[in-house]
């Protein structure tokens, strides 16, 4: 049985630079739980003889040639940005 | 208290490729204005779609053949998550467990001492972009964000300070034969951070993790003052604390910057969006192998063994590709060692570029066969460097042609022991060293024309 403490919740949400409320908190304890609990279920299942993938696309080895393809787009590209200056995206201050 | 340290280096280096990693940005950034070499993949926008370099595969791959490494039957690229304004996405795509190339070797010269520096993998990622701090904001640049890094991971296997700094030098040598990359250091082309760990047994120390060093001097002072730091440490009976600490140059020291009790979480998980790799299909391994040209530490030992270099000089020579190949040029027509001897002591960078091998060996050729002396080869090489003209011709136009027959210089020393006799005299009653006046003499008198050693011989017969 998979189990999930608060504690686990309340990491989880601080590496995602998530805020919960107490009751946020309590909820995603319970939520995530029991979708473990779900995911588990594949723990029954024999895969000894199954080589793991990551993925099922059936694809592999795709790339590029190596070339120049995009041009200077700065102005269209940084009008999502939250604040710019001087070409700069700009932040608050960030300490090492 | 005799201590026993152990180092392990993480070196990143950035390949130059025309294009970024995932992207067609363009890869060089240097001196460009921010923010001009983007496009929706680099920045992270929703929606986008990543697809890798091929070249860059390829010289990872060709990188593992020249170390030794094991190249893997399946890679595959993976997230790592962590917030910081120079990743746009929250996540470097990166490789976890399946690297392309799985342990690998460099061979070190330390003061004589063959070592081998075992490597623990390397693998190909992406680069962030790039902060300046201004004022109370920071301000991001992120052209140089995915630009491909390659993080080659040694074994804490390295002795000391000194062998950590030949190593970095051998990679930097090894990554530009490669033809890979600038692999400069103090343009950040070549990062590398450093554990070290100090233990009073054959057991592995707390192992201190440090950064900001960005010479290879910085990387041996640093490692210097954090061994001999840790070593106060024990002797005081107190104990390493596991953390990074920063290398401050102007001050000379590390600093702690934060303790690593908590392991960094970083979710790894496999990047969805870029399929998995299978490298021995995807290259002809035979053909990029058949393409690294003759690296550093063999042509160190050939030097040596079938040139009869010096190791000193071998290693000067060999470090530099550019001057490995104009030595190895010069040293078809002259010999080896009064090759090496001009390259490495009077030829310098400019003289590298502007004056061609065979000029050179030109004219050292005029120096073997004694139509000149060393002294007026010194002379001729800056005017050859100045005006561009072969060392045969400056010595026409200057008359500076060596008095070569044995009658010339005869006649001359005949002069000089007639204007001497004093000196002379005390040579015949046993002042032997007084000789280097008269050679001395002739040599004025023939304005360095002489070849000395034929000098010495004659006034030696004359006494």
């Amino acid at each position: 049985m998979a189990q999930i403490s608060k504690t686990d919740v309340e990491h989880v949400a601080q590496l995602a630079r998530l805020n919960l409320t107490k009751i946020e908190e309590e909820k995603f304890t319970q939520e995530l739980g029991e979708i473990l609990n779900y995911i588990d279920e594949l723990n029954e299942l024999d895969l000894t003889k199954i080589k793991s993938v990551s993925q099922i696309s059936g694809l592999e080895n795709i790339v590029r040639e190596d070339k120049i393809t995009n041009e200077n787009n700065r102005e269209k590209l940084l009008t999502n940005a939250p604040s710019q200056e001087k070409g700069y995206i700009k932040v608050k201050q960030v300490f090492e | 208290m005799t201590y026993k340290t152990t180092i392990g280096l993480e070196i990143h280096v950035q390949l130059k490729t025309k294009s970024k990693m995932f992207c067609g940005c363009d890869n060089n950034a240097e001196g460009v204005q921010p923010n001009t070499l983007v496009c929706p993949v680099c920045l992270g926008l929703p929606g986008v779609l990543p697809v890798a370099n091929k070249q860059a595969i390829g010289w990872t791959l060709k990188t593992g053949l020249a170390l030794n490494s094991k190249i893997a039957e399946h890679s595959k690229f993976d997230r790592k998550h962590y917030f910081y304004p120079d990743l746009p996405k929250g996540y470097q795509i990166s490789q976890y467990d399946l690297p392309f190339l799985i342990g690998g070797q460099v061979e070190i010269e330390v003061a004589g001492d063959k070592k081998i520096i075992e490597l623990t993998r390397i693998h190909l990622e992406e680069d962030a972009g790039k902060l300046v701090h201004a004022g109370t904001d920071s301000l991001v640049d992120l052209n140089r964000a995915g630009t491909p890094l390659m993080e080659i991971v040694t074994e804490p296997c390295i002795d000391s300070p000194l062998s950590a700094k030949i190593f970095l030098q051998e990679l930097r040598s090894i990554m530009r034969y490669l033809g890979v990359s600038s692999a400069d250091m103090e343009k950040g082309h070549l990062r590398a951070d450093a554990n070290i760990s100090v233990s009073a047994d054959e057991k592995l120390g707390v192992p201190v993790e440090i950064k900001n060093m960005n010479s290879f001097k910085m990387v041996e002072k640093a490692l210097l003052y954090e061994e001999k730091r840790q070593r106060e440490v024990l002797d005081a009976g107190d104990k390493i604390a596991k953390e990074t600490r920063g290398w401050d140059d102007a001050k000379g020291i590390t600093y702690s910057q934060r303790s690593k009790e908590f392991a960094q979480d970083y979710r790894y998980f496999p990047e969805p969006d870029l399929p998995p790799f299978e490298p021995t299909k995807m290259f002809d391994l035979a053909k990029l192998k058949a393409e690294i040209p003759e690296l550093p530490a063999e042509k160190r030992k050939r030097y040596q063994s079938e040139m009869g270099l010096s190791l000193q000089d071998a290693e000067v020579i060999a470090i530099d590709q550019e001057m490995a190949n104009y030595f190895e040029k010069t040293a078809e027509i002259v010999s080896p060692k009064l090759a090496a001897n001009w390259i490495i002591n009077e030829l310098k960078i400019d003289g590298l570029v502007k004056i061609k091998p065979e000029d050179l060996a030109e004219l050292l050729k005029l120096i073997d066969s004694n139509e000149i002396s060393g002294k007026i080869a010194k002379d001729v090489l800056p005017q050859m460097l100045e005006t561009g003209k072969s060392a045969t011709d400056i010595i026409a136009e200057k008359g500076l042609k060596q008095i070569g027959s044995e009658e010339e210089i005869a006649k001359i020393v005949d002069k000089i022991i007639s204007e001497n006799s004093e000196i002379v005299s005390s040579i015949k009653a046993g002042k032997t060293s007084a000789i280097g006046f008269l050679v001395g003499q002739v040599m004025k008198e023939t304005k360095g024309q002489a070849n000395p050693a034929m000098v010495n011989k004659i006034i030696n017969e004359k006494i």
